[in-house]
């Protein structure tokens, strides 16, 4: 019984925090239900069910921290756990950047949790895996895909009268399609709160259209191209932009940082049509309403029209900087605009449409200079029309770059990053001047 | 390579990592405990029993329990700070079952006789519901029971009985080395693993082994505020399977040159020294010419190289598709390996698998499926002459028994194939890293590891690096910065004209590779002499924004 009900961690935490002695003292709960299907070559390939529910303390004395663990929650077990915290905090090196623990916080309730998701079954899950190979059986293609649902709560409660709790749901699916002959690829993606959303059959379909227009593709010169990318492959792209941390601006090692000492704040780093914020009640994209460091989250607009509008500060750098502490993002919605990906390909003379993209990694963290290849589809566009499909490219771009060459953008869609298995809600865009520096044999 | 992982370790965007999110390794526990030995070998036989008979009696054809205690030990710092000092343990079984030729899988914290059996009925469940979607059924390559076994990482010091107070000492003498020699922020970390880990199986195997790992290091940055630029070097460690030992520096294990690296003992405070001064230099470095290069590289670079574009196109669950939907598929496929004459490189190119080399990331005595690890070819004289393969596809390349590859991060993960440190053998004839640059006309030599990015098939992949030095005319000219090398994997191994001879032979590795849905991590070495490699194609990465 991993999940634990608002009322029944409010009471285990309470019982806890009775055996503490220390100055400070916090106690942690969490415990999730999950499952996952994973196939390939057209059947299951493995599968798993894991539940696990798990009670951390931490006691404090000074500045001196230390934590505790353990997974059984009778009397004698709960005192046990505080009083070995105490222990470990009384020999820990004291901590200069440690922050008083909060006292009482308001929190909304967040929107989370969602029954019909909790209430997944190994059968369920092996039937929508059923529908996603009776599309590709019919196609004559080779499907590969995972199925993953989770459940899981988690809260804290501390000696300075601090309770937060929050449970919540997921389900997220993706799968690749792939010929016989192993040349030509497509793939889908896609992430809920309520698995009642999710249609394995119109995914897997979408995939295998991919996959039957990526035959033949040809080799085209690598260069600089206008592209049109999809909301995967702009989230790939993206989520490696999406730390706006006050801290490491101001030491003068982040993209952020600005020539002279400073960050670049207020200054316009972007493109106008470019608006980037978080918030917890999203309905297709909600996160918990609080952080890990006990403050409340709430809607943060971090870029607005191009300009760097909010950087984060931690509780600590908030204090020795004086300003009011602003928790990371919790979740990254991009504000779209009202072009079609049809629309963007018909006013494109010469371009390429992007369908994912894969491998990224830093080059350069000053410029957030990017390398990484295209995949599962990519098809060239002349004088505003599909003309055929070509072979993967490597490229070499900054996203900072591209948000300054947005040229239109489109409605933003729940993405899922397979490099991150984080969800973002981002829009299709059109993109001038996206460099392509070789070409690649991978299909 | 995990990059979460990668960036949370190398301690880079300190602010937003002040307190890393533990919850992946596990929970969080006091000192003492990492000590403690965990529940006894004969309750873990009991345990077991219980699993393989509730899965048999609820109609498994096979069944095999993991029963795990993995125990983390973190230790953070930055400047003159201990950010963070973190034990975790996590404590767990998980029940693998063929039924109706399928694979089902649980896993839970419950270890008490009543929890396995609940999660050996779970497990069974699972493989009847997929039972019902079909496919061809599961066909594991026979393996004999070894009885009870036990299996211990030959360490001299365990890191865990270490006093955290010593670590701590360590960490910010080495911190305080980089601050004076110029630098303008200093991370560093150590990171300690020990995998205490039980698997029986309905073979009639029981085996014990208990690993230990231990990755040190270090990213140093120096800021010229002026440009609005800033440079980095990480350290020149490696993670290795080793105890504390790897700490203690010896001569005889270092490798001296255009900068000091090291063998099977670490140096960081040497290291910190030249860190600092070379992040400095790197700032002022000459950026580079693009085109092409002799490229002279050393293993401390080359071994992700290896990992990128040889360890993952060999296995062979993504030869085969399995990895399709994620990591993606190979170029190594199974005509070309049946051929028996596929270049995949020139004939210098040697390459061996092996999960029993003392001292790596990959030794085991017996992997997650009770198979004894063993050591064997990948590439011989160029030529593709083997995959990596597991009990469930040892049959697909004619093999009568498996190679003994299969790993699971933890007991709540199911086990996997995974990579085996994969190495390029030395140079057999006498060559050292002076003789092979005297004969470089344009080339750079690249220490360490840096960006690193290949496609699901393994063909075009970009390598960065920590220090990047120009060759003209036979003599090293001087640093280079902005360096990066794109290239084909057969091309470049094709092009490999020289390997140094086994004295320059070390290992480096990944602590965090990642494979698999969910992903898992997982840690491999690679071992290399300093290698030639001809005319590759060298790219500038320099950008402004803004």
């Amino acid at each position: 019984m991993p999940i634990l009900s608002k009322e029944e961690a409010h009471a285990i935490s309470k019982k806890v925090l009775s055996y503490s002695k220390a100055d400070e003292c916090e106690v942690s709960l969490n415990g999730s239900e999950r499952g996952n299907v994973r196939y390939a070559l057209n059947a299951v390939s493995t599968a798993g069910d894991i539940s696990v529910m798990g009670l951390a303390v931490t006691s404090v004395y000074g500045k001196k921290a230390g934590t505790a663990t353990i997974d059984e929650f009778d009397d004698a077990s709960l005192e046990r756990v505080v009083r070995r915290s105490e222990e470990l905090a009384q020999l820990a090196p004291p901590n200069p950047e440690y922050m008083p623990m909060l006292g009482p916080q308001t929190f909304a309730e967040s929107i989370t949790y969602n029954a019909n998701t909790a209430a997944i079954t190994p059968e369920s899950r092996a039937e929508m895996v059923a529908k996603s190979l009776s599309v590709t059986k019919e196609a004559k293609l080779t499907a590969a895909g995972f199925l993953e649902n989770s459940t899981g709560f988690s809260s804290i409660m501390n000696s300075k009268g601090l309770f937060a709790y929050n449970k919540g749901s997921d389900v997220t699916f993706s799968v690749t399609t792939r010929n016989e002959e192993g040349t030509a690829s497509g793939y889908a993606a896609r992430g809920f709160t309520d698995v009642s959303k999710l249609d394995t059959f119109s995914a897997t379909k979408v995939a295998a259209s991919k996959a039957l227009g990526s035959v033949g593709a040809k080799a085209i010169e690598p260069g600089k191209y206008t592209v049109i990318l999809e909301p995967v492959a702009a989230t790939y792209m993206l989520e490696n932009m999406f730390r706006f941390d006050a801290r490491s601006a101001e030491e003068g090692r982040s993209f952020l940082s600005k020539k002279g000492g400073g960050t670049r704040l207020g200054e316009q780093l972007m493109d106008e049509k470019v608006t980037i914020y978080s918030d917890p009640f999203n309905p297709e994209l909600p996160s918990a309403t609080w952080g890990g460091d006990g403050l409340p989250r709430e809607k943060t607009v971090w870029i607005d029209k191009g300009v760097v509008k909010n950087l984060s500060y931690s509780r600590y750098w908030a204090d020795k900087k004086g300003v009011k502490p602003l928790p990371g993002p919790s979740n990254i919605i991009m504000e779209g605009g009202d072009t079609s990906i049809e629309e963007m390909i018909k006013s494109t003379e010469k371009g390429i449409l992007v369908s994912r993209l894969w491998y990224i990694r830093m080059v350069d963290p000053q410029s957030l200079l990017l390398t990484g290849l295209t995949r599962d589809g990519l098809f060239y566009i002349e004088n505003g029309k599909i003309k055929f499909p070509i072979k993967n490219f490597r490229f070499n771009e900054s996203p900072v770059i591209m948000l300054n060459n947005v040229e239109a953008l489109g409605k933003p869609e729940r993405s899922i990053s397979v490099e991150s298995y984080r969800s973002y809600l981002i829009p299709p865009m059109k993109v001038k001047e996206f460099t392509f520096t070789s070409l690649s044999d991978a299909v | 390579m995990r990059r979460r992982d990668f960036i949370y370790l190398s301690g880079l965007g300190a602010g937003a990592m002040l307190l890393p999110d533990l919850k992946a390794f596990g929970k969080t526990i006091d000192h003492q405990q990492l000590l403690d030995g965990g529940i006894d070998v004969k309750a873990k036989k009991e345990l077991a029993d219980v699993a393989l008979n509730t899965a048999k009696s609820k109609g498994a054809s096979y069944a095999d329990i993991r029963i795990g205690r993995y125990l983390n030990q973190f230790i953070i710092t930055r400047e003159n700070k201990v950010l963070n000092v973190a034990n975790t343990e996590s404590f767990g079984v998980g029940i693998r079952v063929i039924v109706n030729g399928c694979w089902g899988f649980a896993a839970g914290n419950v270890v008490t006789k009543d929890g396995v059996a609940k999660t050996a009925e779970r497990a069974v469940a699972v493989a009847k519901a997929n039972a019902k979607v079909g496919g061809a059924p599961v066909q594991l390559a026979p393996q004999k029971g070894y009885g009870e076994v036990t299996w211990k990482t030959p360490i001299e010091k365990n890191a865990f009985e270490v006093p955290i107070k010593d670590k701590v000492d360590l960490l910010l003498n080495a911190n305080s080395v980089a601050m004076q020699g110029g630098a303008n922020f200093v991370n560093s970390n150590l990171f300690m693993v020990n995998e205490q880990k039980y698997f029986a199986s309905t073979d009639g195997s029981y085996i014990d082994q208990d690993v230990h790992r231990i990755s040190p290091g270090f990213n140093v940055t120096k800021i010229d505020s002026s440009q609005g630029s800033f440079e980095t070097r990480r350290s020149l460690s490696s993670p290795v399977g080793m105890g504390y030992e790897y700490l203690s520096p010896l001569d005889s294990e270092k490798v001296t040159g255009v900068t000091t690296r090291y063998k099977q003992r670490y140096d960081m405070l040497e290291d910190m020294k030249a860190a600092a001064q070379q992040a400095g230099e790197k700032i002022k470095a000459k950026s580079v010419e693009p085109g092409k290069y002799d490229m002279v590289l050393d293993p401390s670079h080359l071994w992700l190289t290896i990992h990128e574009s040889v360890g993952h196109p060999t296995e062979l669950d993504r030869v085969l598709g399995y990895e399709a939907n994620f990591a993606g598929t190979s170029f190594l496929t199974l005509d070309k390996w049946k051929s028996g004459n596929f270049n995949f490189g020139s004939k210098q190119v040697n390459i061996v698998a092996d999960k029993t080399q003392v001292g790596s990331l990959g030794a085991v005595g017996y992997d997650d499926e009770g198979v004894k690890c063993k050591k064997w070819d990948l590439i011989k004289d160029g030529i593709l002459v083997n995959y990596q393969a597991i009990r469930d596809q040892a049959h697909i390349i004619g093999l009568k028994e498996s190679q003994g590859c299969c790993y699971s991060q933890s007991w709540q993960d199911v086990q996997f194939q995974r990579m085996p440190n994969v190495s390029l053998q030395p140079g057999k004839t006498p060559l050292s890293v002076d003789d092979m640059i005297k004969n470089v006309e344009k080339g750079i030599y690249i220490i360490g590891d840096g960006s690193f990015s290949i496609d699901q098939q393994r063909y075009n992949f970009q390598f960065g690096g920590q220090l990047f030095y120009e060759i003209k005319d036979g003599k090293i000219a001087g640093m280079l910065n902005d360096v990066a090398y794109q290239a084909n994997t057969r091309e470049f191994w094709n092009s490999c004209a020289q390997v140094c001879d086994e004295k320059d032979y070390r290992l480096g590795g990944a602590f965090n590779d990642g494979k698999g849905q969910p992903s898992q991590s997982s840690a491999v070495s690679h071992g290399s002499s300093t290698a030639l490699f001809k005319g590759v194609n060298v790219i500038n990465t320099k950008r402004k924004i803004g």
